[in-house]
């Protein structure tokens, strides 16, 4: 079931800030920038404060300030957790 | 007017007067449920991938961490206890604060010293009441709690579970879980040392860890810890307002039994009062009559 698109949400403890396709998202974690594109290896990241940036299905992009957080892949579902988003 | 009819309007203007505090704070916690409910509802995301995240690194990782490796002879162990601010909500505060009790002394059956922590204003007076001692307590925010909140209260947990000497070495918390709008059930949790829950559906993917596992762990518990927090806080203060919006529409009815009883015996003395006129009347008549008669 390798679709080509990123399933992706972004929760914040108080609520779902945003969730979608996307095609690519790209988030900065304790070792540097990481993208991460369609069939990507299963990951768990922790992300330093700084901006998450996901392209969309439909062509636009959103970028979401977080201060601290996590971020997980498996099977083409992205969830990024931020303390404050 | 006679004094016991006085007596009986006073009391049901009294009434009245509560009645309408009661119905008033009842409306009030019915429309804040719903505000609640919705905020159990709109955490649980992240308390869920959370959990997943936490449960992926604690069964992939042979990392030994404070956090997770249950120790062996525990003798401490912190307990969290979430009740009310305010009163008037019926048994709520009463009952989380009797299972409270019970856990600790299960803990002190095991021989583990219990240290209390205590979130409301209800709890903290218990506790002060009794003399217990009180590891730590936090009050002002039980009905609306904010994900600050929880954070200053796991920060103070989690400390303790840190610290180099006595440190704790369990975590449960006390909280009342909202079932549903008339249900809702003190319960306890142990949140710390880690237990694996039951595999979620199918297998967990084998994770890259980005920097690595034990890091990973290092910054996820703690967060770990303030979601289940924050959660429990949410749903201690959805089922606060059920509890009050019950409570307070029993008080209601009450005060409406009140009135209509009261309403019965006022009419029945202004009933005798006038009976007790007429026979006056009549008796005062009837004297005059048979002295008049008598005279002539």
């Amino acid at each position: 079931m390798a679709s080509s698109n990123l399933t992706v949400e972004v929760v914040s403890p108080e609520k779902r800030v945003w969730s979608g396709e996307a095609t690519m998202v790209s988030a900065r974690t304790l070792e540097g920038d990481i993208g991460i594109l369609p069939d990507h290896a299963p990951l768990l990241g922790v992300l330093v404060d700084g901006n998450v940036s996901i392209k969309a299905v439909d062509g636009s992009s959103h970028e979401f300030a977080l201060r601290g957080g996590f971020i997980s892949v498996s099977k083409n579902r992205v969830s990024v957790l931020g303390e404050s988003a | 007017m006679g004094a016991q009819l006085r007596v009986y309007r006073r009391r049901m203007r009294s009434v009245k007067a509560t009645k309408k505090i009661t119905k008033a704070m009842e409306l009030i916690s019915a429309s804040r449920i719903i505000k609640a409910q919705q905020r159990v509802n709109a955490s649980s995301p992240y308390a869920n991938e959370l959990t997943q995240a936490v449960t992926a690194v604690a069964t992939f990782s042979k990392v030994d961490h404070p956090l997770t490796t249950p120790s062996v002879n525990p003798r401490r162990a912190a307990v969290l206890i979430i009740a009310a601010d305010r009163g008037m909500a019926g048994a709520y505060s009463n009952a989380a604060i009797k299972e409270g009790d019970l856990v600790i002394a299960a803990l002190q059956a095991r021989g583990v010293t219990a240290d209390a922590y205590l979130v409301g204003r209800k709890a903290l007076n218990y506790y002060k009441f009794r003399n217990r001692s009180i590891a730590g307590s936090w009050t002002g925010f039980s009905d609306n709690p904010q994900f600050e909140n929880a954070r200053e209260v796991s920060s103070a947990l989690i400390t303790a579970f840190l610290a180099q000497a006595d440190a704790a070495d369990e975590l449960h918390i006390i909280y009342t879980q909202f079932k549903s709008m008339i249900t809702q059930i003190p319960v306890t949790n142990q949140v710390l040392p880690l237990i694996t829950e039951e595999a979620p559906a199918g297998l967990l993917p084998q994770y890259e860890f980005e920097p690595d596992a034990s890091e990973v762990l290092n910054a996820l518990l703690p967060r770990y810890v303030e979601a289940r927090v924050f959660n429990a806080m949410l749903q201690s203060a959805a089922s606060e307002h059920a509890a009050r919006r019950r409570a307070m529409k029993s008080a209601t009815d009450n005060a409406d039994e009140l009135i209509k009883s009261l309403t019965r015996l006022a009419n029945a003395a202004r009933q005798a009062e006038i009976t007790q006129e007429i026979s006056e009347i009549v008796g005062g008549a009837d004297a005059l009559a048979s002295a008049s008669a008598g005279s002539e």
